[in-house]
């Protein structure tokens, strides 16, 4: 059975783009059939993350309004096999995506994929509404800061109220909680609140945690997504996070501050501290 | 480490300054807040008003512009307040 995933956060900038797009790319490399969907009309950006801008040439609104087909739509990503996006629109209309169009995309997709990414747009309007209506599951991507953990908590509301299983009777969508821009070292010294703190407040079964990384921006500047970058942190914590979802048992890495004792100095070890979340 | 870098580190280190402390109590009251106004069963005070002026309306002869109707909330108990204001002689 097809499962359609959505990605929100309420906060912008918090990492949703960049999650949709590791999350993804990470089921397809696991083998999985996967479409990532870009739900933020007007504002498309994962076609930037996933670098294949170049290849839109029809998006989710034509195909709404019956100007493409899905298949036109869809673009097959060209270094994983099993992946596709599909764009969203550069529309300013707002209402460009109804709840039926919506439903009937998200339905065709089904027939052809395991997993349908949903990236959801900012706030808590309709872009944001759609992307998690028809959703069977959730990831709720937080900074480890006030502001994006009170909207977390605020979309936890929406989505145990406002989503199409919870109208059906059905229990609300499974919720996973991605911590992402974590820094263990400002956690150390008392300047961000810890894993235990955001997941104490949200009360949600954590997923992943995602550093904060250098990796991120060289990805999106190269139109790659970080989990393809396999050495780096925040690729290698992406792909633990898409382990975890596919139910293997994989302790956190990159949650405890690296103490660089004169040996690594000199040296550089790769060794990362490893710990398990207790 | 010098003596200045020391004492800035004591500084940061001890409990009064770890924002982050700060940040999860206030977390935990926003959150705490924003959950009471999610509740399904919330009170809807536009509707509880617009049904009150018109039970009012109904007795006496009032200005509906001039009923007002507040919910104060604080952690151990709830406040409902109507005000209505009454014309010269009922
Ligand atoms: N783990 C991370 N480390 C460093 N920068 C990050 C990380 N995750 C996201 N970013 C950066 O944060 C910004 C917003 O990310 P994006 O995925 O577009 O957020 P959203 O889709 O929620 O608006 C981008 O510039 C991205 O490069
Ligand atoms: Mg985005």
């Amino acid at each position: 059975m097809a499962k359609i995933i959505v990605v929100t956060s309420g906060k912008g900038g918090v990492g949703k783009t960049t999650t949709s797009a590791a999350f993804g790319t990470g089921l397809a490399l696991k083998g999985y059939k996967t479409v990532i969907v870009d739900f933020d009309v007007g504002l498309r950006n994962l076609d930037l993350i996933m670098g294949c801008e170049r290849r839109v040439v029809y998006d989710f609104v034509n195909v709404i309004n019956g100007e493409a087909r899905l298949s036109q739509a869809l673009i097959k990503d060209k270094r994983v096999e099993n992946l596709s996006i599909l764009p969203a629109s550069q529309t300013r209309d707002k209402d460009a995506l109804t709840q039926e169009g919506v439903e009937k995309i998200l339905e065709d997709l089904k027939q052809d994929f395991d997993y349908i990414i949903c990236d959801s747009p900012a706030g808590i309007e309709r872009g944001a509404f759609m992307a998690m209506y028809f959703a069977d599951e959730a990831i709720v991507v937080t900074n480890p800061e006030v502001s994006s953990v009170r909207d977390s908590d605020r979309i936890l509301g929406l989505l145990a109220s406002k989503t199409k299983r919870v109208q059906e009777g059905l229990s609300p969508p499974k919720e996973h909680l991605v911590i992402t821009r974590y820094s263990p070292k400002r956690v150390a010294a008392g300047d961000m609140i810890s894993i235990e703190t955001v997941q104490e407040i949200l009360a949600i079964s954590l997923l992943g945690v995602i550093p904060e990384s250098q990796a991120v921006l060289r990805a999106s500047n190269s139109g790659i997504p970080v989990v393809i970058d396999e050495k780096s942190d925040a690729g290698q914590a992406y792909m633990d996070t898409v382990l975890r979802f596919l139910g293997e048992n994989i302790p956190y890495r990159f949650i405890t501050e690296e103490k660089k004792g004169l040996i690594k100095r000199l040296f550089g070890s790769k060794s990362n501290t490893e710990a398990v979340l207790a | 480490m010098s003596l200045l870098k020391l004492i800035k580190q004591k500084l940061r280190d001890s409990k009064s300054c770890n924002s982050a402390n700060l940040a999860k109590e206030r977390l935990q009251i926003i959150v705490a807040h924003q959950r009471n106004l999610q509740r399904p069963g919330k009170i809807d005070l536009d509707d509880l008003q617009m049904k009150l002026v018109e039970v009012i309306s109904s007795y006496l002869h009032i200005d509906k512009g001039l009923v007002n109707v507040e919910l104060q909330r604080d952690a151990d108990r709830s406040l409902l307040e109507l005000n209505v204001t009454l014309p010269e002689q009922i």
